[in-house]
């Protein structure tokens, strides 16, 4: 079912709030990536906001859908989503990369409820979401399984952990085992540490090479919440393939001046720009008077 | 002398030429697993392309839908296997330890180790006995790659019985175990009646008023046995057999190497990061005192018969008798 104007209006304003939390929270930390959690920001709004089943105060529900975050490096959008979702308080982002807090630099399962999985070391989350969903559906086709298993599979990739051996290696065994429980998100922002991807390692035709390892492609614009939402339900249709979403996005967006530029990678924010940043995202480019409106 | 009540074999160390059962530890493996598939639904294997070598050709014969291939592809291999059991089956997966935990060596660190995920992880062919295959094949650092990431469990049976009794108990264990086995066929020195218990060593062989403590691990332990008949009317030993390097036995290391004031450590693994440095890092905290190490000292291998190998890089029965009386002396010079 598409959604409705409404309905899109409301998680475009939560990635607002969790744009404006992940600024927070970088330049309390004073490390961490700017670019890609604030370019992840509408998906995640999208994933916690309306896609996923969940329960932030039962974060074991068995029926949970199942996200693994694989590029680790993100994990201020995925802390302050979850915030904002209700998993801890929006007070606690501002904890990130502090000693004893449950918000490590990249997310450990063991510390916090509500993470899938371990991550940081790219390439490694597409196996284990793979693993995860090849589990689900042995239970679904053995006659000793009590309920079949009813839920889905995501993995949230960064395009830069395409050169990682072992995201193909994952990606051919979840073509091979038709997981189609499993959906994957590609965040095709085109940066990488080193520079533009298409300069560092290039990764076209990424399309191509998912569907040669027997994938389902779907390409969307990662800041069209509606588009997304729909590549997500498609993905729900595919019976016979494992569905990748490339997910086009602006590296830093929602931050005129950081759009698109790679050296915002991996670091945060100073106090001067997180004030100008915090202002810009808050007044929505000035289309708002006053940010204390 | 040999100890009775744990139940070893009869006639294991006759002196007018012994000839004790042979079979690999790694076939140990393969029947736990027939066992395993049976009593538990939650049992299922990765393999990584190998699955006669490793010998998990059995359960995939007997239970195809719990078999999982992962090709040439062990970083996957890890991976998919902490994620099945995050989804709460119970995964061994298998390969070569060059390869596992060799090559996946960071996916198991991440997603099976901090991740804390209880993945079994196989590693096959350890040990320079892999022999013809030569130095890329033969698992010498796989203890130490292992024995480093806490919350990982290591062991390195010494024969297939105990190799199956490790892989039974490795199933219920509720973390992340490495499992060390061995390609050729070595001694049997246990039956079903010996116990194994995770992380607890056992006497093997206590000689009267011991001056040497000589702690194994692996089929070598065979070889420390020999040692300790040579050494008879010479001077006593005790032989413990280390199958658990972690959670080391502390009490039995300590209670043992005190007892006697030397140790010889015996392994099939480089010294630096194995059994002998995972005893010494005790002993030189609770009881420091002259030790020896038997095993390879800091080389790669090559291509050449088990026998002859063991035997060039000093593992064999001469090589123990000479580092006890090494250590002997050490300690009584002490005095």
């Amino acid at each position: 079912m598409a959604l409705s104007d409404k309905e899109v209006s409301a998680i475009e304003k939560k990635a607002r709030e969790i744009r404006e939390t992940i600024v927070q929270m970088l330049v309390a930390a004073g490390s961490g990536h700017t670019a890609g959690p604030l370019g992840m920001a509408d998906i995640f709004a999208a994933l916690y906001f309306h896609i996923l089943n969940h329960d932030p105060k039962h974060p074991e529900w068995e029926e949970r859908d199942r996200l693994f975050l694989s590029n680790g490096h993100i994990a201020p959008v995925l802390y302050a989503t979850m915030a904002h979702a209700g998993y801890f308080p929006v007070a606690e982002c501002l904890t990130l990369r502090k000693f004893g807090s449950r918000l490590q630099g990249h997310p450990e399962r063991t510390r916090l409820p509500g993470l899938e999985s371990t991550s940081g070391p790219l390439g490694s989350g597409l196996g284990q979401a793979a693993g995860y969903a090849l589990g689900a559906k042995m239970d679904a086709s053995t006659s000793s399984a009590q309920a079949a298993p009813n839920f889905r599979v995501y993995c949230c990739m960064s395009d830069g952990e395409q050169d990682a051996g072992n995201t193909w290696e994952s990606a051919m065994f979840a073509g091979n085992n038709k997981l189609s429980n499993l959906t994957a998100i590609i965040d095709r922002n085109n940066i990488q540490i080193n520079g533009m991807t298409e300069q560092v390692m290039p990764l076209e035709n990424l399309r191509a090479k998912y569907e040669a390892f027997n994938w389902h492609v779907l390409e969307v614009d990662g800041h069209n919440v509606r588009a997304f939402v729909d590549a997500v339900g498609e993905a729900k249709a595919i019976y016979e393939k494992p569905t990748v979403i490339i997910a086009h996005t602006i590296p830093g967006k929602g931050v005129k001046e950081i759009e698109f530029d790679y050296t915002w990678h991996g670091k945060p924010p100073t106090k001067a720009e997180a004030e100008k940043f915090l202002r810009e995202l808050r007044t929505l480019r000035g289309k708002i008077k006053s940010e204390h409106q | 002398m040999l100890q009775e009540h744990i139940h070893l074999l009869p006639r294991l160390l006759e002196k007018s030429g012994a000839t004790p059962a042979m079979m690999a530890t790694r076939d140990g493996f393969g029947e736990a697993l027939l066992e395993l598939g049976e009593k538990d639904e939650r049992v299922v294997v990765v393999c990584a392309d190998l699955a006669e070598s490793t010998r998990v050709l059995g359960f995939k014969e007997m239970y195809p839908e719990r078999y999982i291939e992962a090709g040439v592809a062990e970083q996957n291999m890890a991976t998919v296997a902490s994620g099945l059991a995050a989804y709460g089956k119970i995964p061994f997966i298998a390969s070569y330890a060059t390869f596992s935990p060799g090559r996946n060596n960071e996916q198991i660190r991440t997603t099976i180790a901090i991740n804390n995920r209880p993945v079994k992880i196989a590693g096959m062919h350890a040990g320079i006995s892999v022999g013809p295959d030569g130095a890329t094949h033969q698992a010498l650092d796989d203890i130490a790659l292992m024995r480093v990431l806490p919350g990982m469990t290591v062991i390195s049976p010494c024969d297939a019985e105990e190799a199956r009794q490790a892989t039974l108990a490795a199933a219920l264990h509720p973390g992340p175990v490495y499992l060390r086995f061995a390609r050729e066929k070595t001694p049997v020195m246990t039956t079903r009646e010996t116990p194994f218990t995770i992380g607890k060593a056992e006497v093997y062989w206590e000689g009267e008023g011991a001056e040497v403590a000589i702690f194994a691990t692996g089929p070598l332990l065979y070889n420390a046995l020999c040692a300790a008949q040579e050494l008879e009317g010479e001077f006593a030993v005790s032989v413990i057999n280390v199958h658990t390097i972690k959670p080391l036995d502390r009490e039995m290391v300590v209670k043992k190497a005190r007892g006697a004031g030397a140790v010889v450590t015996v392994e099939e693994h480089q010294i630096a990061g194995g059994l002998g440095s995972a005893i010494a890092e005790v002993l030189a905290r609770e009881a420091p005192m002259p030790m020896e190490f038997v095993g390879v000292h800091d080389q790669f291998g090559q291509s050449g018969e088990p026998k002859e190998l063991i035997a060039h890089y000093g593992m064999d029965t001469r090589h123990i008798v000479a580092a006890a009386r090494r250590a002997r002396g050490r300690s009584s010079s002490k005095v």
